[in-house]
């Protein structure tokens, strides 16, 4: 059950004279959800972009999807789906373009990506807004559009930075459900949230402190280590500590 | 008490999107108003009207006495605004950034540094840095030093922790009480149900219209029906049983738990609830009574909402 999907090994990354990422090690087993918090500037943007192929570190070592983050990022890209709160979708695009774009970026068949574009269509019920500007459409359908989409290549593994920020509490928790399905599907979830609810939500979570893990676990093993009931307590401990 | 922000019956729309639908209300000084409402609920256009920035399709409002439309030069140099994007120049360092803002309102950042020095204290060791290059909680503390330093009258604040840290936002919420108390009314929008809370009234928006606007103390106990919080390990195999017991009026997940919302507590319901648990779940449980929070007030308003 244990087998590693990511596997970090004294990874660093220095910008200048800042360490961004100060030699973090962890892994990351298949089939998990897994949250990835901590506070602004603490490294997690960093840390994420290395593990999705998209930045070198400076030293230490990582695998991605049994890929290599220095010689082999072109596979990890292949092999893994990315949705990010700030960019995801093509405001300019109709709903349908920017399905057919991102499966077709994946090296999809025509077949595949109509087979797959209807099915999002279908069930995201949007098979009425098929040619709409996805500019158009409310926040938390573009952010659940742009999940099905970051998945569409059926990814080992999918990335999802601050998925839900700024989108209303019910549609919140349908993504969660949508989280989940994946997850049931056998796609492994790295997820970053601000949204502390959420952590709970997590099979296990780490919290990085300028620049280190401060802790990970399960929710539950975190709040029991720190005597607390709530993942901020956590969170504020750790910051604290690390004022002292 | 003369209220300091008066807006009658604002509206705006965005060719067939209603923006904003028939808006009223009132800010008082020393009091914290908050929206509280997603992306896309008309938070942003209710705060470029009241900013000047926006002409509202009907309607009035009025900041400080002065009319949003005919005086809008007297209202621009008399308030404080934040906007919800960053809009400082990444390119200028923490401190050009401010005394930027401090010149073009004719003022200097010796002059109000009284107003700033709350939260400049936290900037101060990055005071060289550009401010393209500080983290998303810096960032928000130098846009608030920057709308505070030619000490306006009232703070416009457009989801200032949106992207924030919990602890960040904790820490910014303190210097917005602070700044209250010194006698600067704040008008803030969030997407975060927790700060609501921390706000003397607020207002809950969604879809263009103000839901509910009081206390958030009175908003909470007056939750209707009755909260349970079910704790299990297996929270989504219990959630898919729940959603199917009759009379059950919603089942949300929140953090550790399943909330529960039933329009009375009767022991019936609760039996069932019980039974069907005991039945079906692996593992132990456990059934508690509590108190609404504010995000569970929020689903509320929202369900009735789209039964309308």
């Amino acid at each position: 059950m244990n087998d590693a999907i990511i596997s970090a090994n004294k990874l660093t990354r220095i910008f200048g004279n800042f360490t961004a990422v100060d030699g973090i090690s962890f892994e990351v087993y298949k089939g998990e959800v897994f949250g990835f918090l901590g506070a602004n500037g603490a490294g997690k943007t960093t840390a994420m972009r290395i593990l999705c192929g998209l930045l070198s570190p400076s030293s230490g070592s990582a695998s991605v999807c049994g890929y290599d983050v220095y010689r082999q990022s072109e596979q990890i890209k292949m092999n893994i789906g990315y949705m990010s709160q700030r960019f995801s979708l093509f405001d300019d695009l109709s709903v349908w373009d920017n399905i057919s774009f991102y499966a077709g970026i994946y090296q999809m068949t025509s077949a595949q990506i109509k087979q797959a574009g209807t099915k999002i269509l279908h069930e995201l019920e949007l098979d009425t807004y098929k040619r709409r500007l996805v500019g158009s459409l409310p926040l938390g359908w573009k952010q659940k559009l742009a999940f099905a989409i970051a998945i569409i290549h059926r990814p080992q593994l999918v990335f999802l930075d601050e998925p839900t920020g700024g989108v209303d509490p019910i549609t919140r928790r349908a993504f969660w459900d949508m989280i989940y399905q994946a997850a049931a599907e056998g796609i492994t979830v790295f997820v970053t949230t601000h949204y502390l609810d959420e952590a709970e939500y997590c099979d296990r979570i780490s919290i990085m402190v300028k620049g280190k893990i401060g802790a990970l676990g399960t929710p539950k093993e975190l709040k029991a280590a720190y005597h607390t009931d709530s993942i901020y307590n956590v969170i504020l401990s750790l910051a604290r500590g690390d004022e002292s | 008490m003369q209220s300091f922000i008066s807006a009658k019956n604002l509206s705006k729309s965005y060719g067939d999107t209603l923006a904003l639908d028939d808006v009223s209300f009132q800010v008082y000084p020393n009091e914290i108003v908050g929206f509280i409402g997603p992306d896309g609920s008309g938070k942003s256009t209710l705060f470029q009207i009241l900013t000047t920035l926006l002409i509202p399709d009907s309607g009035s409002a009025t900041i400080a006495g002065f009319d949003t439309g005919r005086d809008f030069p007297k209202i621009r140099s008399s308030i404080g605004y934040m906007p919800g994007r960053f809009s400082l120049y990444p390119d200028l360092s923490v401190e050009e950034n401010l005394r930027f803002f401090a010149n073009i309102f004719g003022s200097s950042i010796e002059e109000n540094y009284e107003m700033i020095k709350g939260v400049y204290t936290l900037l101060a060791p990055f005071a060289k840095r550009k401010a393209g290059a500080l983290s998303g909680g810096m960032k928000q503390k130098l846009a608030l030093c920057c709308a505070l330093i030619h000490k306006p009258l009232v703070l416009f604040l457009d989801e200032p922790t949106t992207g924030v840290d919990a602890v960040s936002r904790t820490e910014f919420w303190d210097n917005l009480v602070q700044i209250r108390d010194g006698g600067i009314p704040i008008v803030v929008s969030t997407p975060y149900m927790d700060e609501a809370t921390r706000c003397d009234r607020v207002a809950m928006i969604y879809g263009g219209k103000i839901m509910q606007m009081d206390t958030p103390e009175y908003i909470i106990a007056n939750y209707q029906g009755s909260l349970l919080a079910i704790r299990t390990q297996e929270r989504y195999l219990a959630k898919q049983l729940l959603s199917q017991i009759k009379g059950i009026d919603s089942v949300f997940t929140f953090g550790d738990a399943i909330h529960i919302s039933l329009p009375e507590r009767t022991e019936p319901i609760i039996d069932e609830i019980d039974a069907v648990l005991q039945r079906e779940l692996s593992s132990t449980y456990s059934i508690t009574e509590i108190l609404p929070n504010f995000e569970d007030c929020f689903l509320q308003f929202m369900r009735q909402k789209s039964h309308e």
